[in-house]
């Protein structure tokens, strides 16, 4: 049986906003950055699946979604070093406490 | 003659080295390096010189006028464009020669004079920047890059007069000296403007082949009852007239005394300030087609002539006696450039005479300039009345010193009789009331310099407070003795045969009624010098007690410097400044003041927004989008 199209972009869609919910209430950096990509991974979903369902001749959807999976690592990786370096200087990774980009 | 380009280029590679590396070097290197550099232009000119005026006269009997590098620099429209190159014609390089030589003589005897001052690197940094600009300034192939070369010099002698920084004295005479001929620039660049606007050319080439073109583009244009045509040339003439320090605007060059003595010597008495001269000799056929602005300049020279040689009389330091004569002397030129017309040899006397004046004046008065500077050096001021008797003390001085008061008092056979002689011989042929005139300032001129002879060498002096006088070092001698010896002759040189009004070969011959009236005239004037001066008496305090008012005046330079300020400071900054200041201050300041303000004001209302705390950001950021959103869906 075809799964319908509708069902990847709703699986997708919660995908997305259960990343944007925990982006906004996790306090710890480390939670934050898992949300992070949790949004990315249902955009890469959208792109697979319209790639798959819309223009099943074409490649751009699947190779967007390579980029973007390489592009997610290489920033986790800097994220990761940031947030050592964050570590460094407060001994915490608490969100809360980063606020001297203020006025 | 492609080499000649040698010779700009050596002075302006000595400046950037000695400008850029110079503090690295030691004093006798930097100054070797730059006299080098100078004596290699200085054969390059004689080498040019002698090669241009052996070439063949072609079929009209002229020398022809060459360009032997002329490059396109900047094009504004198909015929107006600006050119860089070098024009070799006789007063060039006539003009080649004088600014080498004397420059090379300068930069022999700044060894010995500046000997340990701070700075003697920049010093001669800025020796051969100027040597490059002036250089420049003669060679120019067109009207645009003369005014180029004509601002570098300003440059150069700007940065030379205030070459003693820390006095403030010489800060404010090389301020006034910039304004000044600033000012008068203005007029230069306008008259330029108006030039090429109504010619479309800079070039002057073009200009010489039909001078009158300037009158027939502007044929019955007016403006304020004159042409538009005598406008532009007057203009022109006006930053001539600032740069050779004709009244009213000479109140510069007396100041400009503060500056180191060979720099008086090398700017402002050989070569920069006859650029002005230099400029209506270049200009001269155009000058011709109106006759009211050569009336004009007869006028201003002849005033000129007779004002700074009587305030010249009372002067008590040297150099500013010096500096008189020099002005006095550059209005002799631009007197003999007036009387003449470019009709034939005969009536066109005077441009010749201007010339070789130009060329015998450079000589003797940097000559004249440099025994000053030797005796500055031995006595340790510019006052009169701190010398006396230095005769006994410095012989070789004395002596070159002698020949070149002879000289610029027209006594044969030194060589300024022969260029003051046509002068007369010009004034006379073209009316009796010039001739008379400038025959009394000459016999003025006879009497101020050995004034100033007898008052130095002569004058009785008890003792000197800091050390007996000394003759100067051999650096300052030799080029002493070298000008003088160069004053001795070149009255002998047929000037004529090389430079004249058409180009065409011209035999001097003197006229003997003029050259006997001269000599007389200066003879009795040294005499009277000679009675008043040779020793200590009362003679003169007497003379200027019974002429109190116009000594007092005269002493004053008849209140030109207060006439200046009061200008400048009571009409032009309290009626005109003020007022556009305040407009200034209040309205274009205030505009902008305002914004300021209101954009201040407006960021700390809303700066609270931006908490720091990043989640924060995320969630305004997402409500936007949604928002967004919504309302492209409903719209």
């Amino acid at each position: 049986m075809e799964i319908p199209m509708i069902a990847y972009l709703v699986v997708s869609t919660i995908m997305f906003f259960a990343g944007v919910y925990g982006f906004v209430t996790r306090k710890n950096m480390l939670a934050m950055l898992i949300s992070l990509e949790l949004m990315l991974n249902a955009v890469d979903i959208n792109f697979v699946v319209f790639n798959r369902y819309l223009y099943p001749e074409a490649l751009e959807g699947f190779f967007f979604t390579l980029f973007a999976i390489g592009i997610a690592a290489a920033e986790t990786a800097l994220a990761i070093a940031i947030i050592i370096n964050i570590f460094r200087h407060i001994r915490n990774v608490e969100v809360r406490n980063l606020d001297k980009m203020k006025y | 003659m492609e080499y000649s380009v040698i010779i700009l280029l050596l002075p302006l590679c000595m400046f950037l080295f000695l400008g850029l590396v110079g503090h690295k070097l030691s004093e006798r290197v930097a100054g070797i390096l730059g006299t080098i550099g100078l004596s290699v232009a200085a054969v390059l000119a004689y080498v040019v010189a002698f090669n241009y005026f052996t070439m063949p006269r072609n079929a009209e009997g002229v020398f022809d006028t060459l360009q032997p590098i002329n490059f396109e620099w900047l094009r504004f429209t198909e015929h107006l464009h600006i050119d860089l190159g070098i024009l070799l014609d006789p007063i060039s390089v006539m003009m080649l020669v004088v600014i080498t030589t004397v420059s090379l003589m300068v930069h022999i005897y700044s060894m010995g004079y500046m000997h340990g001052e701070k700075g003697f690197q920049r010093y001669y940094a800025f020796l051969s920047l100027f040597s490059f600009s002036m250089l420049g300034l003669v060679v120019a192939t067109n009207i645009f890059q003369m005014y180029i070369f004509w601002e570098l010099v300003g440059v150069s002698s700007y940065l030379l007069i205030g070459f003693y920084y820390t006095k403030p004295a010489a800060v404010s005479a090389s301020k006034k000296a910039f304004i000044v001929t600033r000012f008068a620039d203005l007029g230069f660049l306008i008259g330029i403007l108006i030039l090429s606007f109504f010619t479309e050319t800079f070039d002057f080439a073009t200009l010489m082949s039909n001078p009158s073109a300037l009158v027939s583009e502007t044929a019955g244009m007016t403006f304020m009852g004159c042409s538009v045509a005598a406008w532009a040339m007057a203009l022109i003439f006006m930053g001539g007239a600032g740069k050779s320090a004709m009244f009213p605007l000479h109140i510069w060059l007396p100041d400009a005394m503060e500056g180191p003595t060979p720099v008086s010597a090398l700017i402002h008495a050989a070569t920069m300030v006859v650029a002005g001269v230099y400029l209506v000799a270049r200009l001269f056929p155009m000058y011709c087609a109106v006759p009211e602005v050569l009336e004009l300049i007869t006028w201003v020279g002849a005033i000129t002539a007779l004002y700074a040689a009587v305030v010249a009389c009372v002067q008590t330091d040297i150099k500013r006696v010096l500096a008189f004569s020099t002005i006095s002397q550059i209005a002799f030129m631009m007197v003999a450039l007036g009387v003449a017309s470019d009709v034939d040899l005969h009536t066109g006397l005077g441009y010749m005479a201007s010339m070789f004046h130009l060329f015998t004046h450079a000589m003797f008065k940097a000559l004249l300039f440099l025994g000053a500077g030797c005796i500055i050096h031995a006595v340790h001021s510019n006052e009169m009345s701190e010398m006396g008797n230095l005769r006994k003390y410095m012989p070789v001085t004395h002596i070159t010193f002698l020949i070149a008061c002879l000289a610029i008092a027209g006594i044969p056979p030194f060589s300024g009789f022969f260029s003051k002689d046509e002068i007369l011989t010009a004034a006379f042929e073209k009316s009796a009331f010039w001739g008379v005139w400038m025959t009394a300032v000459a016999g003025l001129t006879a009497f101020y310099m050995f004034r100033l002879y007898y008052r130095i060498f002569w004058w009785s002096k008890p003792s000197y407070e800091h050390h007996t006088p000394h003759e100067a070092p051999a650096a300052m001698y030799l080029p002493l003795v070298f000008l003088a010896l160069v004053t001795c002759v070149v009255g002998f040189i047929p000037f004529g045969e090389f430079v004249s009004v058409n180009g065409e070969a011209y035999h001097i011959h003197l006229d003997w009624s003029v050259a006997t009236t001269s000599i007389i005239v200066a003879v009795a004037a040294i005499a009277l010098a000679t009675w008043m001066y040779l020793s200590e008496n009362t003679k003169p305090k007497a003379l200027a007690d019974k002429f109190r008012a116009l000594h007092t005046a005269a002493y004053h330079r008849f209140y030109m410097d207060e006439l200046y300020m009061w200008v400048t400071h009571k009409v032009i900054f309290q009626r005109i400044c003020r007022p556009i200041a305040w407009f200034d201050r209040h309205i274009v300041d205030g505009t902008m003041n305002m914004l300021a303000t209101v954009t201040n004001g407006v960021s700390y209302g809303i700066r609270k927004l931006q908490s720091g705390y990043i989640q924060w950001y995320v969630w305004v950021f997402i409500m936007g989008a949604l928002l967004i959103a919504v309302l492209a869906m409903c719209f």
